[in-house]
């Protein structure tokens, strides 16, 4: 028999100002108990004052066969940076 | 054109790391399954030897240390099911392999607690060892296993810290607490220095799971390092390390040690430990009688959902 709980997705936000970040999966029957499960296995020493619980099942992710067209197209556009462009040493605030 | 392979082996060879939609060998997906689940398995059944001392812990502090050390023992378990689930493998098919002896655990949980003094050893020694396999490991290939791994770290120094406290105030107690340090030492310190698994030359594996990154080191070299490093830490306890072996060796740079009782080492691993059966008998109790509650929160989820539909 295997009724295994879902698989959630974690995400963290260690403190205010800064965006959550991945912290790790776990299972639980339910959205409320993913994040006190997420409580007490991601933030045991203050590492977060926010939690978002996904079920995995709901994240979509580009494969990694697909990388190359991508971000590919993205390589030979060197003039997307600033240091692309040759100023005068003398220019200031710029 | 490139194999499957090269790519593979190239992007380890770079230090560039593994994650779990990239295409890797089987042998390198069954290698990582075994090592990760067994890892796992011995986070969730180091629990038992140490919550056998909560209630008993000398002091409110201590009991405080204690529950937070296996708590941080289980999130450990957690972060590792979680990682070697994103191989393939189902967190009920590791625990039924866990149940059925499949799968193994580190042997040394298979020793017993007999003392509060084997509180502060397993702390000191056995704490000690896992933290020196386990920081080569934060740089592991594979990305998920090596995410894990910075995690356990960042928070097992504290385990070990807390251990050698323990012994250190023992240490500088009473004779019968000195007498209490040093036989915990006494049986903690071989079963430690066999936690590094058998001899390069017995490790058939070791030389795949380096080629792969998957192990950073032998388990010689580790075995090594550790030894040194406690061999002058014992020194703060004024304590013996039982070894009559035990020498710095000049020319090596290392001490030089006894012979390791490696038939004693595969009867623990082969299920004829002091506690083999009392620790599997635990967990399988704890995972039937929990079955209900997993039932209900499945049931009571389930509801929710179509109430709210």
């Amino acid at each position: 028999m295997t009724n295994e709980w879902p698989l959630w997705e974690i995400f963290i936000r260690s403190k205010q100002g800064l965006d959550h970040k991945h912290a790790g999966s776990l299972h639980a029957a339910d959205a409320q108990m993913a994040i006190e499960n997420a409580r007490d296995v991601y933030t045991r020493r203050q590492e977060g004052i926010s939690i978002w619980v996904v079920e995995s099942k709901h994240i979509h992710a580009s494969s990694p066969d697909e990388a190359e067209s991508l971000y590919d197209p993205a390589n030979d556009k060197v003039y997307r940076h600033p240091t692309f462009y040759n100023l005068p040493i003398e220019l200031k605030h710029i | 054109m490139e194999s499957s392979l090269d790519i593979f082996q190239d992007k380890v060879d770079n230090d560039i790391s593994i994650e779990p939609k990239d295409w890797m060998p089987d042998e390198y997906r069954k290698t990582l399954i075994r090592q990760i689940s067994q890892h796992a398995h011995s986070e969730i059944v180091g629990m038992l030897p140490e919550g056998n001392w909560i209630t008993r812990a000398p002091s409110l502090k201590r009991k405080a240390t204690l529950i937070a050390k296996v708590q941080d023992e289980a999130g450990h378990g957690l972060y590792l099911y979680s990682a070697a689930e994103t191989l393939g493998i189902s967190r009920d098919e590791m625990i039924a392999q866990l149940h059925s002896g499949k799968a193994k655990y580190s042997s040394i949980f298979n020793y017993p607690t007999l003392t509060w003094a084997d509180i502060g050893a397993i702390g000191w020694l056995v704490d000690g060892a896992a933290i020196m396999n386990q920081v080569p490991l934060c740089r592991t290939s594979y990305g998920p296993y090596a995410r894990a791994m910075i995690r356990v770290c960042k928070e097992e120094s504290f385990h070990q810290r807390q251990g050698f406290e323990i012994l250190l105030i023992l240490s500088r107690g009473s004779e019968e607490q000195r007498a209490l340090c040093q036989d915990a030492i006494n049986r903690w310190w071989w079963p430690s220095v066999m936690m590094f698994g058998p001899g390069d030359e017995a490790s058939p594996r070791s030389a795949q799971s380096i080629k792969w990154k998957v192990k950073r080191f032998t388990n010689d070299e580790l075995r090594q390092k550790f030894i040194d490093i406690c061999a002058e830490q014992i020194k703060t306890l004024g304590m013996q390390i039982p070894d009559p072996a035990l020498k710095w060796n000049e020319e090596k740079n290392h001490y030089d040690f006894g012979e390791i009782n490696w038939e004693e080492f595969w009867n623990v691993v082969n299920g004829n430990g002091p506690c083999n059966k009392e620790r599997l008998a635990a967990r399988i109790k704890a995972h039937e009688e929990g079955a209900w509650v997993r039932e209900a929160a499945i049931a009571f989820a389930e509801k929710r959902k179509t109430h709210n539909a």
